[in-house]
């Protein structure tokens, strides 16, 4: 790990003035950063620790919610609001990491999480563009088995690796962002990208941006949702695939819905296709079934992960069923 | 690392094996080195090693520049009751800090990397990897390490509840197993959920089933196994009988 300096922020004003120095990184719980320095694929020569800002708050109003980006992980899915209004976010965030990584892990600092491909990881290999950019992407013609199949590039075939990033796209989420010009907001879908030609760019957030809250729209997936993750281990693993399903049903008629999917793309995918077929339709294995066959129509799966078209697939209506039924 | 600070490194540890040699031996087979002597000495070694290859790389990416001076700061911590000042480079995690700097050993380096669980510990009463936490970011934290859950000669119940159920073969997780498990205990009093609760349909006030307990205890690994022996002492320990 190359030396840092260190720096705690006590007012976002400042933390924005001082991450503006060359080298300058945000440190929030360290689960990702840290590791990321430990294997020197991350080398900071500044941290400005923004866990002391007063953004640890998580407050309703009219009928959103909003959650401050200092809030740990396992408060945010414990708290009152979030498992009684929006269980899928809660079940997401519980399905992530451990207790012990949870505890320090940030809001923010999840939406900002870097991939587990393991090229990207390990810098005994040279080629990745998302470590090194036009060094090629080393995953392309290599064990890819964890690797995307929806939305990739040439450049890069790499997964976000977030479990509450896919609840909040599922759940619409807006960012909340402040920088050297002011604050802005940005929907969650337009939060992350895809890899393109740019894939040393996970997010849209520019440097000397720092996340200040995630708000959550009126909650209209209370009573149906559910949120599946399929791993190599029952616990403490990342997500081959994984489903945020959020339904709003009345008499049997989906009124509105929510579907995104991990472990498969660059960013958490959004598949507004489903969600829009499934609008109007009654509860049915075959209208789940169509669901699933819609949001993977564009899939296009590398060596070593054919197997994630299907599981996808089968994930999505598995979870789809399961959020209707109510838990 | 430059060829000087390896040269240093080797200097400290020739320093530090001839301190645990009697003045009037000649060799290593002389002596008996004390298990702790050597394994500081490897320490370094593996320190060596572990710092030197970032460095070289870092040196290739150009990122060497302004990259090569460790930065200190100073620091204070309540460790299992006892406040400490300490200076430490920035990079220390508070593992290395309890570790190497309060020679709080009983605190395990499994993977270095959030992946074990051995390096459990309790700061300011949550459960967190000490690896992945940088000593600085715990400046005025309250720690709690294995070696402050006893009560003098009286083992915390979780202590006992691991003894009197086999909870461990090598031990070496087994510190941290046990601050994880404590603190299972009193997230489960706090009414905290797990995705086994969503599973089961229990998401109002889980009962620690095995399969609760399984899951809440995940993030700490037991290359031996004792996994039935771990679930039967969290049981055992939320029951209020160790024995």
């Amino acid at each position: 790990m190359n030396p840092f300096n260190y720096q705690r922020a006590t007012a976002p004003e400042e933390a924005v003035h001082a991450v503006s120095a060359r080298g300058a990184k945000f440190l929030g719980g360290g689960t990702n950063l840290v590791d990321l320095m430990r294997y020197n694929v991350e080398h900071p020569t500044t941290l400005i620790d923004v866990t002391h800002l007063n953004f640890t708050q998580i407050t309703t109003s009219n009928d959103s919610t909003l959650i401050g980006a200092g809030v740990r992980n396992s408060d945010l899915a414990n708290h009152e609001t979030i498992r009684t209004n929006y269980p899928l976010l809660s079940q997401a965030l519980l399905s992530g990491a451990s207790p012990q990584l949870r505890n320090m892990a940030t809001t923010g600092g999840n939406l900002l999480q870097r991939t587990r491909c393991y090229y990207f990881m390990d810098t005994a290999f040279p080629a990745c563009n998302k470590r090194n950019p036009g060094s090629g992407c080393a995953a392309i013609k290599g064990f890819n088995r964890i690797h995307a199949i929806l939305g990739a590039s040439e450049q890069c075939i790499a997964t976000n690796p977030s479990d509450m990033n896919v609840a909040l796209a599922a759940l619409n989420a807006t960012i909340h962002v402040q920088g050297p010009k002011g604050k802005r907001t940005i929907a969650v879908a337009d939060f992350h990208r895809l890899p393109g030609t740019t894939p040393q760019l996970d997010t849209n957030l520019q440097p000397d941006e720092l996340i200040t809250a995630v708000e959550l729209p009126a909650p209209k997936f209370a009573k149906h949702s559910y949120y599946l993750k399929v791993r190599d281990r029952q616990s403490y693993a990342f997500a081959l695939v994984s489903v945020a399903a959020g339904l709003e049903i009345s008499s049997k008629t989906i009124q509105s819905a929510g579907l995104a999917l991990g472990g498969v793309a660059h960013k958490p995918w959004h598949s507004l296709e489903a969600e829009k077929f499934l609008v109007g339709t009654v509860v049915s294995p075959d209208a789940f079934r169509k669901a699933a066959d819609l949001a993977l129509a564009g899939a296009k799966p590398y060596e070593h992960n054919a197997f994630k078209v299907e599981l996808a697939k089968q994930s999505i209506v598995r979870a789809l069923t399961l959020a209707a039924q109510g838990v | 690392m430059s060829s000087q600070r390896c040269t240093d490194i080797e200097e400290n540890l020739e320093e530090d094996l001839a301190d645990t040699l009697p003045d009037n031996s000649t060799s290593l087979t002389d002596v008996e080195l004390s298990r702790r002597s050597f394994v500081k000495a490897a320490g370094i070694l593996t320190a060596a090693a572990a710092t030197g290859i970032p460095h070289l790389a870092a040196a290739q990416d150009g990122h060497a520049a302004d990259a090569t001076t460790p930065h200190t700061m100073t620091l204070s911590l309540k460790v299992n009751g006892t406040p400490h000042s300490l200076t430490l480079d920035t990079r220390t995690s508070l593992l290395d800090a309890l570790r190497e700097h309060l020679e709080l050993t009983g605190s395990k380096k499994g993977c270095d990397h959030g992946q074990c669980g051995a390096c459990t510990v309790l700061l300011d009463g949550r459960r967190v990897n000490s690896c992945l936490t940088l000593a600085v970011t715990a400046n005025g934290a309250e720690i709690t390490t294995i070696e402050g859950l006893a009560n003098g000669d009286t083992l915390h119940p979780v202590q006992a509840a691991f003894l009197e159920h086999d909870g461990f073969q090598c031990g070496y997780c087994t510190p941290g197993q046990i601050c994880s498990a404590v603190a299972l205990l009193k997230e489960h009093k706090h009414n905290t959920l797990s995705t086994v609760s969503f599973e089961t349909g229990n998401t109002t006030n889980p009962e620690l089933t095995d399969n609760e307990i399984r899951e809440r205890m995940s993030g700490n690994i037991c290359r031996c196994g004792a996994y039935p022996n771990i679930v039967a002492a969290v049981r055992a320990a939320a029951k209020g009988v160790s024995a």
